[in-house]
């Protein structure tokens, strides 16, 4: 009952290291519940995977055979097995886009509340989850009532599990029902004709542009300046520039030995992809927006002012 | 086949806001369609105009004031509308159960073949409740899904499921089923005005708990937030101050320094 557990996550072959920030978590958890902490690997090599998530301070390793990739029907059913076989109250996930695939599904039929990406947590007779709301404007604290639940945590907000445990590790049996969900392929995308992953200096443009006829302006600027252009996800949702461009979780992650933010407020999705940047250079006219907390250099103004100066700067 | 949007009508902060308790200040906030469910209805209506779906019916839970926004997604092209809303919901925080109880109670009725609704909210930002109630209601289910092509006749969606790093999943789904939707899959329309003359006489039924035959049980919340704060700001940046002129001026010198345009 005090017991917690968390799933690793892997993807063609690799384990993701969201798993061993996942296994960080897990354990401060299982410290303040007083009990053990279990890893599930499921699917793909599991006795690879379960020698490598054997990490300090794991007590338990479960290895469940299923087909090489994610099938979130086995995931589903292999940590509800294994969370009631093994009386296990904490159950604890990537809040990533596999692992929010199945723990909403996991939380339902283990009868459990699910609160997603957290950003910090206490427990204390009962959990307290800190995440953010409204676009990361505000934090909340977030009480879960009773000692069950399903939890998922936000990348890079806990450190990865380092060492080497001296956890068990056993075969898991569990009936896998079949999917009516079928992976057929995988497909890259952000190909084509540049690398912004390459770039040694980034001009990065996002939602602040407006219109599309105002992305000539950025492209001046990029060019002034020898630099890529690069863009954050709406200003590639709007097909204004293909994928490629496209810097952040679900796009590429660039560390240039410059990066210059333009009308980009900041999302954590961005940030993600970006925040190796060597210098990062923010124009914004929310003084409050998120990217100056991880600016070197910021202008609080308008873009259209701004930019057609500098431009002339470099004229 | 039938097609169910859920529509979720969000709150935004405006740039300078106030907490009052646990939320923000009513007055600072502004309300609109919530960014994932507009791609959602888009998906939906083009569906319709496929000639794969023959009708579209979006469900909310939001109180009257939401009905502004439903009429939006219904003069961006869905048919009628479910809104449902009870005194039992008001002031308390929603977990994810109680939602998908009420969204169970709606699917009963109108027995849709697909769900479609946005990957997440853009103010609570759970992402949580379709997937959850695909379990509760039996439905086979995607995430974050930016491509779709529903084969009706073999039962089937085809989906790109958007994972990180620029790597799309390609699945086969069976349905009934439900998806979330990521932004970026199609191109949300505007209402046009004869849209938005013909959601005017659009249904938009209300429904309270009794309707749906559930009582306040069944929407109890095991979540409760404590407290809400302005994160701290990290940010020890160097903040250029002046005109545009003299800040651009500072810049190009930090830029020059760091060999770039030189």
């Amino acid at each position: 009952m005090s017991d917690v557990l968390v799933a690793a996550e892997h993807r063609r072959g690799a384990l993701r290291d969201v798993t061993y920030e996942a296994i960080t978590a897990g354990r401060e958890l299982a410290d303040a519940r007083g009990g053990d902490l279990h890893v599930a690997v499921v699917g793909g090599d599991v006795d690879g995977f379960a020698e490598d998530v054997n990490r300090e301070g794991v007590d338990a390793v479960h290895a469940v055979e299923d087909g090489e990739e994610f099938d979130h029907n086995a995931y589903q059913a292999a940590v509800s097995t294994l969370a009631d076989r093994l009386d296990v109250g904490a159950v604890v996930l990537p809040n990533s886009v596999n692992g929010l695939d199945y723990a909403p599904a996991l939380g339902e039929a283990l009868g459990v509340p699910i609160v997603t990406d957290a950003v910090g947590m206490a427990y204390d007779d009962g959990l307290t989850v800190t995440r953010e709301m409204y676009g990361s404007k505000v934090e909340t604290t977030v009480d879960v009532a009773g000692d069950r639940f399903v939890l998922t945590v936000r990348g890079g907000e806990w450190p990865p599990a380092e060492g080497v445990g001296d956890a068990a590790i056993e075969a898991a049996d569990v009936d896998i029902p079949e999917s009516g969900a079928r992976v057929t392929g995988f497909e890259e995308v952000g190909g084509g004709d540049v690398d912004i992953a390459d770039a040694d200096v980034l001009v990065s443009v996002g939602r602040g542009i407006e219109e599309e006829e105002n992305l000539e302006l950025v492209e001046e600027l990029a060019d002034a300046l020898g630099a890529t252009l690069s863009a954050s996800r709406p200003i590639v949702d709007n097909g204004w520039l293909p994928k490629n461009r496209q810097v952040g979780q679900s796009g590429k992650v660039v560390t240039p030995d410059v990066y210059i933010a333009v009308g980009i407020s900041g999302a954590v999705q961005h940030v993600a992809g970006m925040k190796g940047s060597d210098t990062i250079i923010a124009i914004n006219t929310d003084p409050n927006a998120p990217i100056f907390d991880i600016a070197d250099y910021g202008i609080v103004g308008d873009l259209f002012d701004v930019v057609p100066e500098l431009i002339d700067e470099f004229a | 086949m039938k097609v169910l949007v859920t529509v979720k009508e969000v709150a935004e902060a405006d740039d300078d806001f106030a907490i009052e308790g646990t939320d923000i200040a009513e007055s600072d906030l502004e309300y609109d369609l919530n960014e994932w469910d507009d791609y959602a209805v888009e998906a939906a209506v083009q569906l319709a105009e496929a000639g794969i779906a023959d009708e579209v019916v979006t469900v909310t839970v939001g109180p009257e004031r939401a009905e502004e926004t439903i009429r939006m997604a219904l003069a961006k092209g869905a048919d009628r509308a479910v809104r449902v809303w009870d005194d039992a919901l008001d002031g308390g925080f929603a977990d994810v159960a109680s939602k998908v109880a009420l969204f169970e109670a709606v699917v009963a009725e109108e027995e849709p073949d697909l769900v479609l609704g946005g990957v997440q909210a853009a103010d609570t930002g759970f992402g949580a409740t379709g997937v959850a109630l695909a379990e509760r209601i039996g439905f086979e289910h995607a995430a974050v899904v930016n491509h779709l092509d529903v084969d009706a006749d073999a039962g089937v969606a085809h989906v790109h499921r958007e994972l990180e790093g620029g790597v799309e999943e390609l699945t086969d789904v069976d349905l009934p089923a439900v998806l979330t939707v990521q932004t970026g899959l199609n191109e949300p329309r505007y209402a046009s005005l004869r849209g938005i003359r013909q959601a005017q006489r659009k249904e938009i039924a209300a429904k309270d708990l009794s309707d749906l035959g559930l009582t306040a049980d069944d929407i109890e919340s095991a979540l409760t937030i404590t407290e809400m704060y302005e994160p701290e700001s990290e940010s020890d940046a160097e903040m250029i101050e002046g005109d545009a002129g003299e800040s651009a001026g500072r810049l190009a010198e930090v830029l020059r320094e760091k060999g770039v345009g030189a």
